[in-house]
C-alpha cells in the first residue's frame, strides 16, 4: 500500500448509493474510485470533492442487474473485473448489492481488503448479498445492533453505528 | 404541497391509488407524484399531477418545496427527508404483492416509525386516516437536520480499518 490508500467504493444506484455516500468522510485524503449502476451521480461527486477540498475521484458505471437477471449479472461481473484490473484498489467498500459482492470476490483474489456495511434497509435480517459477501469481508458491519454477532457459532457482522 | 415518490425502481400502485382516492375524497389536490414506470398496467392517478421519473435537480426542488413527503419505505427517501428536515409519511412495499423482493420495507418502516417526523401507514387502508390527521395537525417543524455523514463512530471504524492501524494525516 502506497502512502495514500486507494479506495474503491461500489454499490448499486438508489438507497445503497445514498448510504455509501454518507460514509465518504472515512476515506477523505485517500485516492477514491467510485463504481455504481447509474450515470447521474458523477457531477455530484466531482462537486462534492471540490467543495470539501478532496482530490477529484474517478467514476465508473457498470450495468444494473438483480439476482434474477443472469445475463446482466454476467455483464456486470465483466465490467467490475475490468475496473478492478485497471484500478487495483487497496480497500473495497460496499453497501450492496450484487455489484459489491462481485467486487469482493474478485478483489480478494487481487489482495484487496474489504469492508461490507450492510444496508440499513435490512432491519429485520441481513441482506442476501450481505450474508454472502460477509463471508469474504475483512470488516463486516450491520447497521442494526440487534443483528450483530453470529448465530450458532457462525461468523457474524459487528455493529459500529449507522449511516443516519 | 405534498410530494410523493416511489423511488427509481418499481411502481407502487397501492400507494398511488390510495392517494388518488384520498385526494378525491378530501379535495386536497396540491400533490405531485413521481410514480416510476407505469407501463400499460400501472395505476395512473386522475386527481393530481405525476411523472414517471424526475431528473436529480427537479427531484430536489420538489422535495424542498413540499410540506410533506409521502413515499415507499425506501432508505434513499428516508435519508433525504431526514437531511432536508421534511416530515415523511411512509407506506412499506410488500413482497407478497411483488412490490419488492421481500418484506424488508416493513421492518424498515417499523424501525423508523420511532423517529420524530416520520409517520407510517401500514397499508392503503390506513393511508387516508394518517393523511387526514397530518392535515388537521400539521407536524411541528423539525429543528435539526441529520448530518450529511454517517455516525462519527462508524466513520471512525472504517477509517481505522482503511489505514490498518497506521496514522493517517488529518485524522
Amino acid at each position: 500500500m502506497s502512502e495514500k490508500p486507494k479506495i474503491l467504493a461500489i454499490s448499486s444506484a438508489g438507497g445503497h448509493w445514498v448510504q455509501l455516500q454518507r460514509l465518504r468522510a472515512a476515506w477523505d485524503d485517500c485516492d477514491a474510485v467510485y463504481v455504481t449502476t447509474m450515470d447521474g451521480y458523477r457531477e455530484d461527486l466531482v462537486a462534492d470533492a471540490e467543495r470539501r477540498g478532496q482530490s477529484t475521484p474517478r467514476f465508473y458505471r457498470v450495468v444494473d442487474a438483480n439476482r434474477w437477471q443472469k445475463f446482466r449479472l454476467l455483464r456486470q461481473l465483466a465490467g467490475i473485473l475490468m475496473i478492478l484490473i485497471r484500478e487495483r484498489p487497496d480497500v473495497i467498500v460496499s453497501t450492496g448489492a450484487a455489484a459489491g459482492f462481485f467486487a469482493f470476490k474478485i478483489g480478494k483474489l487481487m489482495g484487496a481488503r474489504t469492508i461490507w456495511v450492510d444496508s440499513i434497509a435490512n432491519a429485520g435480517a441481513l441482506s442476501l448479498s450481505g450474508q454472502k459477501a460477509g463471508g469474504c469481508a475483512d470488516l463486516w458491519l450491520t447497521q442494526w445492533e440487534h443483528l450483530a454477532g453470529g448465530e450458532n457459532g457462525k461468523k457474524g457482522p459487528e455493529f459500529k453505528g449507522s449511516v443516519v | 404541497m405534498i410530494f410523493v415518490t416511489v423511488g427509481h425502481e418499481l411502481r407502487f400502485d397501492r400507494l398511488i391509488k390510495g392517494l388518488d382516492n384520498w385526494a378525491l375524497e378530501s379535495g386536497y389536490k396540491d400533490i405531485f407524484a413521481q410514480v416510476a414506470e407505469l407501463g400499460e398496467e400501472g395505476y395512473k392517478p386522475r386527481n393530481f399531477a405525476w411523472q414517471s421519473f424526475l431528473d436529480p435537480d427537479s427531484f430536489k426542488s420538489r422535495f424542498e418545496e413540499a410540506d410533506l413527503i409521502v413515499a415507499h419505505a425506501g432508505m434513499g427517501t428516508i435519508i433525504t427527508a431526514l437531511t432536508m428536515k421534511k416530515p415523511l409519511l411512509i407506506m412499506p412495499r410488500k413482497g407478497a404483492f411483488k412490490e419488492t423482493r421481500n418484506d424488508h420495507q416493513i421492518a424498515t418502516a417499523e424501525q423508523f416509525a420511532r423517529r420524530s417526523g416520520i409517520y407510517v401507514a401500514n397499508d392503503e387502508t390506513e393511508l387516508g386516516t394518517v393523511l387526514d390527521g397530518l392535515l388537521a395537525n400539521p407536524p411541528s417543524k423539525i429543528d435539526e437536520a441529520a448530518s450529511e455523514f454517517a455516525e462519527p463512530q462508524l466513520i471512525q471504524a472504517l477509517r481505522s480499518f482503511i489505514y490498518d492501524g497506521r496514522a493517517p494525516k488529518n485524522m
